[in-house]
């Protein structure tokens, strides 16, 4: 664990020592408020929550999260320093550990720099702030699992583009599998069985109730199940093939 | 002492190492020859265990790599071909990073930080990005994140490929420097960085083992080991010169007027051949006694032609 956590710190530093982390962190800030103030409707609605900012979250990270995690795996492939870092003595899991914490360490930064949104709330009216403080705590259980994906699917290839494609594509996937449109397809012929599992296995699914402050423990356990699995899905795959 | 049995490995039905078998001993530099593709970089990336082999078994002091590949890891250097780093780092945040994953801490780590950086002279770069500096640079901070927890084993892979001759002396006296009781593992298909620093060389082609011996013994298959090499002010009658009891044929060099004299196996003939050119006061101003050209050892040993005329 002692070697993960050096490794994630050589992760955040060699993020924040290029201007693209800030680039990173403007975008997500002013995408996070314009999906709030002109998607949302946050004033109009004349309530004071962040359901309009929250709601939003599983489309900010289905291109954010592939983004900042495309490079992770690629791009030590390609340069050739996947062979120096693994042949220090650390384990292919430690290492995939390591730059899942860097990268959802970065994404909590992310998150917090909304805060003012929150103080915004707290100015305008009376929210009921553990509402709030649970949504927050679910969407960043949630960029997690789009976090865990990416990771994984940059474990594949060399290039980064690909990575970022592939990863978009596969949280798409993992995003629209709850919505109506899709579930409409199954629900002609398929039994309700089917179309449930389906529905389940959606982020939008999961995320609607903590969106609204419910923290249910299936979840919680969904999102981390998530994660652990294409965390070792990535282990596998790098134990697999080291050398592309 | 590291002990390699049939070792072997494949990709997608390609052999690229094939049964090979050697053991190593503390105090060994040894020089891993071989043409391009030649399984040279498989094998040392199976020795530091980053791949696992197809077949066949790593041992380091009785302790198998399958089985405790980090615990060897620790006592294992690696300078991986080229000499991959992380470019966006400066000198001193990598050196850093790697002492902290090798478990270096405190006084301990600054103590080592500071042995290597001088060992390799980082002094002037260590605030300077990895990215930016020339290729000299990233080998030198290649090998120093390599020796930064002294360990018993150092692997490099073509430590001194695309550096300048400095640079290359400087990398080599380095690796003379380093403590007699290591092993020492280099490849590199430069063949005089071999006599240079090794004392036991190793050619592989195709995956296999096809030489094992010391740097001398290699010259020794030369067919120019011992021979003689005359250049001539002016022309002279050198007929007789093949004449000369123990020599087995004369080449004279058409383009430079070069005679060079090969001797038969084993037989030595500088003496008969400076007693014949004083005895006709041949107008030599060039005597040279060939050591042996590895390149041509090489190429015959690699390329498998057995054509080993005059050993």
């Amino acid at each position: 664990m002692g070697r993960s956590l050096v490794i994630a710190r050589r992760e955040v530093g060699s993020f924040f020592t290029t201007p693209v982390a800030y680039v990173y962190l403007a975008i997500f800030l002013v995408l996070t408020s314009v999906f709030t103030f002109f998607l949302g409707d946050f004033y109009d609605r004349g309530q004071a929550d962040l359901l309009p900012f929250f709601s939003f979250h599983p489309w900010l990270y289905l291109f954010l999260v592939p983004a900042i995690a495309m490079r992770s795996w690629a791009e030590e492939r390609k340069s050739g320093s996947i062979e120096l870092l693994l042949t220090l003595p650390v384990s292919v899991a430690e290492a995939v550990i390591g730059k899942f914490i860097a990268y959802w360490f970065i994404l909590a930064l992310a998150l917090a720099m909304t805060m003012p949104l929150w103080f915004t709330v707290n100015y305008l009216g009376v929210p009921d702030n553990g509402i709030i403080i649970a949504a927050y705590t679910g969407s960043w259980l949630m960029s997690g699992a789009f976090l865990a994906v990416s990771l994984c699917v940059s474990t594949l290839t060399q290039s980064q583009v690909v990575a970022f494609i592939v990863a978009v594509v596969l949280c798409f996937l993992f995003v629209v599998s709850g919505s109506e449109i899709v579930l409409d397809v199954f629900k002609n012929w398929a039994t309700n069985d089917v179309v449930d599992t389906i529905a389940s296995f959606s982020f939008m699914t999961h995320f609607d109730a903590m969106s609204k402050g419910v923290l249910a423990a299936n979840d919680i356990l969904y999102f981390l199940l998530v994660i652990i699995g294409w965390l070792y899905a990535g282990v596998i795959i790098l134990d697999e093939n080291k050398a592309v | 002492m590291i002990a390699v049995e049939k070792l072997s490995r494949r990709f997608n039905r390609i052999t690229a190492v094939d049964e090979l078998t050697f053991t190593i001993q503390p105090g060994e530099i040894v020089g891993f020859l071989g043409p391009n593709g030649a399984g040279k970089s498989t094998t040392m990336k199976m020795l530091t265990g980053f791949l696992t082999p197809t077949e066949g078994q790593i041992s380091i002091d009785g302790l198998s790599m399958e089985k405790h590949t980090k615990t060897l890891q620790q006592r294992i250097g690696y300078l991986p071909e080229g000499a991959p780093l992380y470019n966006d780092m400066t000198v001193f945040q990598f050196l850093h990073f790697i002492a902290g994953v090798r478990g270096l801490r405190g006084k301990q780590r600054k103590a080592r930080l500071t042995h290597v950086i001088k060992k390799v002279a980082l002094q002037g770069v260590l605030n300077r990005q990895i990215e930016k500096l020339s290729k000299g640079f990233r080998h030198r901070i290649g090998l120093a994140q390599a020796i930064i927890h002294d360990p018993d084993i150092l692997i490099l892979d073509e430590p001194t490929d695309g550096l300048d001759p400095n640079q290359k002396h400087e990398v080599r006296e380095l690796i003379r420097a380093l403590s007699s009781d290591k092993i020492v593992i280099i490849s590199t298909h430069i063949l005089e960085e071999v006599t240079a620093v090794c004392n036991r060389a190793m050619i592989i082609a195709n995956g296999k083992l096809c030489f094992d011996g010391t740097p001398s013994e290699l010259q020794h298959r030369s067919r120019y080991h011992q021979a003689i090499t005359l250049h001539f002010s002016y022309a002279a009658d050198i007929s007789g010169l093949a004449e000369i009891e123990g020599v087995d044929e004369m080449v004279v060099n058409r383009h430079t007027g070069d005679v060079t004299l090969f001797p038969e196996a084993g037989k030595l003939i500088m003496a008969p051949v400076t007693e014949h050119v004083s005895h006709y006061r041949l107008p030599v101003d060039k005597f040279t006694i060939e050591s042996g050209r590895l390149d041509d050892v090489f190429r015959e040993i690699t390329t498998g032609s057995t054509a080993e005329v005059g050993v």
